[in-house]
């Protein structure tokens, strides 16, 4: 009960109980069929955004590379709905249509498996997760920091995307996974698999949010934040700076491979494109926009960055580019605290600040 | 007057006899024969007299222009025999003027006119010329009548035509000729190289002679002929025989070997090895080349990020697009000065004041706003460099655009056979030695690079002596920026320009900034040089990908031992 006091506030908890109120139960109830696959696909960018948040606004590391986990999750997912319709692709051969499309006789060994749901599922979060995990003690082992980190994390983004790009990989070259059927033997063109996929994904959303709420909360969240204020003092005091980064950064990743895996069936497809570095960077504009270290702005960030990018993209597609261009000089130069902090100065409310509960320094982190 | 024309008639038939039969002892024959024969040769004298009142020209000429126009108007005879006659006569002759009607006879474009001469008709200009100089006849003689040619005068035409050109005095037609010869398989194409090999001085041409010799001698009945042609073969390293090299070493369908002398496979094989690792060192030094080029616009793109990285401590994301417009002014000023040949040498200060104000003016609105804040700094000018895309692609379109190379840098340097350096790459990597050296001369030997360096090292010091900081800060990233735009021009000699030219070169420029460590021209050198050779070196053997891929690991690996890069100094920046 305690532990709850900690993580909210009640008025927060209640706030909180209300918006999952509103996004699981009445919004499947009023919004047309068409929506619902949309506003699903924003609920993934929402927990992609809230691993962002986690990594950057709470330990100070700006990774370019959470498009590579987002995709690779989404890839594992994409794999097992590939192999769960083995036999009734265009060539009704048991492999993948475009394997056979490349005249493959076998199923590559990193295939094995993913007809089975539970292990795609382990997979598409352990395979990115260990990959973060890996990548990370590397590079927090040897102290790279600020922009050298997110310069390498881009270069691996980049790395990974040209790899996957090519037909010999076995991701299906430039047009991914597609063609997708069924998951769990119910139909994706069903609208009430929609609404379920949409329901999983919304729950998914809270359940990242208390669980992240949860961790920068406890006493590990806040040697984190130590670390990224001041991460040679908080060494000298006793704390590892390099295994708390390391923490945080493969949960971040795990997190936002479970946003790709969740993503993958609503959208029906999965390719290389959705890991290019530019993908990564837009995560970091979503959590910029809302806010740095508050959580529920850095999901508002993605809703209204995404929000804005449907509308604009069909309403005058040139001018995309440009808008973002500009909120990413504009956050950046007039709301280094996104819209959580513009809204706490200009209503200094108690609502606002116990949701964003502002734990940023006077200075920004660099 | 009977006298007279007799002794006319001698003289005409004195001429063209010696040529004929190249008999100067037909004298005596020719004058015993005259007298009998008397009245048939005075009407053939009317004929020829009148052909030489149409000739003043050749009256002034000596007797061998004569002999030659002579000859050449018989290819326009009505009958073959005739014909074979005269190219025989041009064989004999050996004067490398007679090539273009031996060409034009082949082709079926020499007409006769109605003064009897033969005529070049032009098929491209369609005008009328003569054989030997070229001129262009006008009026022309019409009616005009085209000779018709058989295969048998062809085949007869071929190797005298060849002969011909090999003792032509353009080197690029004895090469020519050398080649078909050795391609055509005549009975005397062996006789007629060898004797071209032994009067030809250029060296070039002596190599395609040898070869040509060889790929005749392939086909000999004699075996040492053989063995010496594989001999040459091997050593030239020539991959244009590597199949029929194969084809001497295999076998044939019934499982007998194609070539019967064991000591003749024997030394196919080892010629064929041979081409095959000469073909390995000229893909290698290819490679290197192509990767020295690579290095070249790596470098380019990474000296004005690293000296803007070591002084104010902010990546600028936009950077790529410096180079992207750097291409793109190249290729507005080549609009602008549509067919100048030197429009390349105006785009090089066009390129650089242009991206060079760019970046001035976006450190003034922008980058200096975040110098505290280098991770937004990141996101403020990737969102730049968002518009900077888009802008260009609404004024000049999607597509990519090309621009031309120059006629100076048009070909190549031949190194040895098969091996050709493009003069573009050796220019693209003169240049950006030429602009290292000029950006190390700014930095070390001038009063501005000096302020530089100390703002590098302390800038709270430096401004306390009273260096105007912020000015530094603006033209340091003006010169990034223009070095990176001088990157541009060079890329635009080397492939396409398209809106996100920049994007596929900024990872790899930010990459050699890690590696070589923040401002150090001499890190900066070293890891551009590296990244690209050993880029395009890796290539070949696992591929583009895997190449980018070994070396992004490679990168990660060293920076474990050496996080300040490869010549590390001290700056604002502290990894």
């Amino acid at each position: 009960m305690e532990r709850l006091r900690e993580i909210h506030s009640p008025r927060a908890w209640m706030l909180l109980g209300g918006a999952a109120l509103l996004i699981a139960v009445v919004i499947p109830l009023v919004a047309p069929e068409y929506m619902v696959p949309l506003l699903g696909k924003f609920l993934c960018f929402g927990i992609a955004a809230l691993a962002m948040d986690l990594v950057w606004g709470y330990a100070g590391i700006l990774s370019l590379g959470h498009g590579l986990f987002f995709a690779l999750g989404g890839y594992g997912m994409g794999m097992y709905l590939m192999r769960v319709i083995a036999g009734e692709g265009v060539y009704r051969s048991n492999l993948p249509d475009f394997m056979v499309f490349l005249d493959w006789k076998q199923l590559p060994w990193y295939w094995h498996g993913f007809q089975s749901f539970p292990f795609a599922m382990v997979m598409s979060l352990v395979a990115p997760g260990l990959l973060a995990l890996v990548f990370g003690w590397f590079m927090f082992r040897s102290r790279i920091r600020g922009v050298y980190l997110s310069i390498v994390t881009q270069a691996l983004t980049y790395a990974a995307t040209l790899f996957f790009f090519q037909n010999a990989a076995g991701f299906g070259g430039n047009n991914g996974l597609t063609d997708f059927k069924r998951i769990l033997g119910a139909s994706l063109h069903d609208p009430a698999t929609r609404k379920i996929l949409y329901l999983a994904s919304a729950i998914a959303l809270f359940g990242t949010y208390l669980l992240c709420r949860f961790v920068v909360t406890s006493r590990l969240g806040r040697v984190v934040t130590a670390v990224r204020d001041a991460e040679l003092k908080s060494r000298f005091c006793g704390y590892e700076s390099t295994n708390f980064k390391l923490f945080i950064w493969t949960l971040s990743a795990i997190l936002c491979a479970l946003a790709g895996a969740l993503y993958v069936p609503q959208v029906g497809i999965i390719n290389p494109s959705e890991m290019q570095p530019s993908n990564s960077i837009e995560m970091a504009i979503w959590v910029a926009v809302g806010g740095r270290g508050t959580l529920g702005g850095a999901v508002l960030g993605a809703w209204l960055v995404n929000g804005g990018k449907s509308w604009l993209t069909a309403a005058l597609p040139s001018a995309w580019l440009y808008a973002l261009g500009a909120l990413f000089v504009a956050v950046t130069l007039f709301l280094p605290n996104g819209l959580v902090g513009l809204g706490s100065k200009l209503f200094r409310s108690k609502l606002v600040r116990s949701v964003g509960r502002l734990r940023q320094p006077s200075r920004p982190p660099t | 007057m009977r006298k007279l024309h007799g002794g006319e008639v001698r003289y005409a038939e004195w001429g063209i006899g010696r040529q004929v039969n190249s008999r100067p002892n037909n004298l005596g024959h020719v004058n015993g024969v005259r007298l009998a024969h008397w009245q048939r040769r005075l009407l053939t004298s009317v004929m020829v007299a009148v052909a030489a009142t149409a000739l003043p020209a050749l009256a002034q000429a000596g007797p061998l222009e004569d002999s030659l126009t002579e000859a050449i108007d018989g290819l326009g005879a009505a009958s073959d025999d005739k014909i074979n006659e005269s190219i025989g006569k041009l064989g004999a002759l050996g004067d490398p003027r007679a090539i273009a009607a031996l060409d034009a006879l082949c082709d079926e474009r020499l007409r006769v006119g109605t003064d009897g001469h033969a005529y070049v008709w032009d098929s491209k200009t369609r005008d009328l010329r003569s054989p030997l100089t070229g001129q262009v006849v006008n009026p022309e003689p019409r009616p005009l009548k085209e000779v018709e040619v058989s295969n048998e005068i062809r085949r007869v035409a071929f190797p005298v035509l060849a002969q011909l050109k090999l003792g032509s005095p353009d080197a690029a037609v004895r090469l020519a000729a050398a080649q078909e010869l050795s391609n055509g398989g005549s009975a005397e194409a062996p006789a007629l190289l060898r004797g071209a090999l032994a009067r030809e001085h250029d060296s070039n041409v002596r190599e395609a002679l040898t070869l040509a010799i060889a790929r005749v001698d392939l086909g000999s009945a004699d075996a040492s002929a053989r063995l010496a042609a594989l001999e040459v073969i091997g050593k030239s390293g020539d991959d244009d025989f590597l199949s029929t090299l194969q084809q001497i070493v295999g076998q044939g369908a019934d499982g007998k070997p194609n070539e019967p002398d064991p000591r003749v496979r024997a030394a196919a094989a080892r010629a064929r090895n041979a081409v095959i690792s000469h073909q390995r060192v000229v893909g290698f030094v290819g490679d290197l080349l192509h990767g020295l080029s690579l290095a070249s616009v790596l470098l380019f793109a990474a000296l004005g990020l690293a000296v803007t990285f070591g002084l104010l401590g902010v990546i600028n994301m936009a950077h790529g697009e410096m180079l992207m417009l750097g291409a793109y002014a190249t290729y507005t000023v080549q609009t602008a000065m549509h067919g100048s040949r030197f429009n390349l040498l105006v785009a090089i200060p066009v390129a650089f004041l242009s991206t060079a104000l760019v970046g001035v003016l976006l450190e003034r609105t922008i980058i200096r706003h975040l110098y505290k804040r280098p991770l937004e700094t990141l996101l403020a000018t990737w969102g730049i460099s968002l518009g900077l895309i888009q802008t260009v692609r609404l004024i000049f379109g999607a597509q990519n655009v090309s621009v031309a190379n120059p006629d100076w840098l048009a070909g190549g340097l031949q190194i040895a056979h098969g091996l050709v350096l493009p003069w573009t790459r050796i220019a693209v990597v003169g240049f950006v030695i030429v602009v290292a050296v000029a950006v190390w001369f700014i930095l070390q030997r001038t009063r501005f690079g000096l302020e530089v360096r100390a703002v590098t090292q302390n800038r709270a010091m430096a401004a306390c002596i009273g260096i105007p900081t912020k000015r530094v800060d603006a033209l340091v990233f003006g010169l990034g920026s223009g070095i990176a735009g001088l990157g541009g021009v060079a890329l635009s000699q080397l492939g396409n320009v398209g809106p996100e030219l920049g994007q596929s070169y900024i990872i790899d420029s930010f990459m050699v900034v890690v590696l070589g460590g923040v401002g150090r021209l001499a890190g900066a050198v070293a890891a551009a040089l590296g990244l690209g050779v050993v880029n395009k070196l890796l290539e070949p053997l696992a591929g583009a990908v895997l190449g980018k891929i070994a070396i992004l690991v490679f990168v990660i690996l060293f920076i474990q031992r050496r996080p300040q890069g490869m010549f590390a100094i001290k700056g604002r920046v502290e990894a």
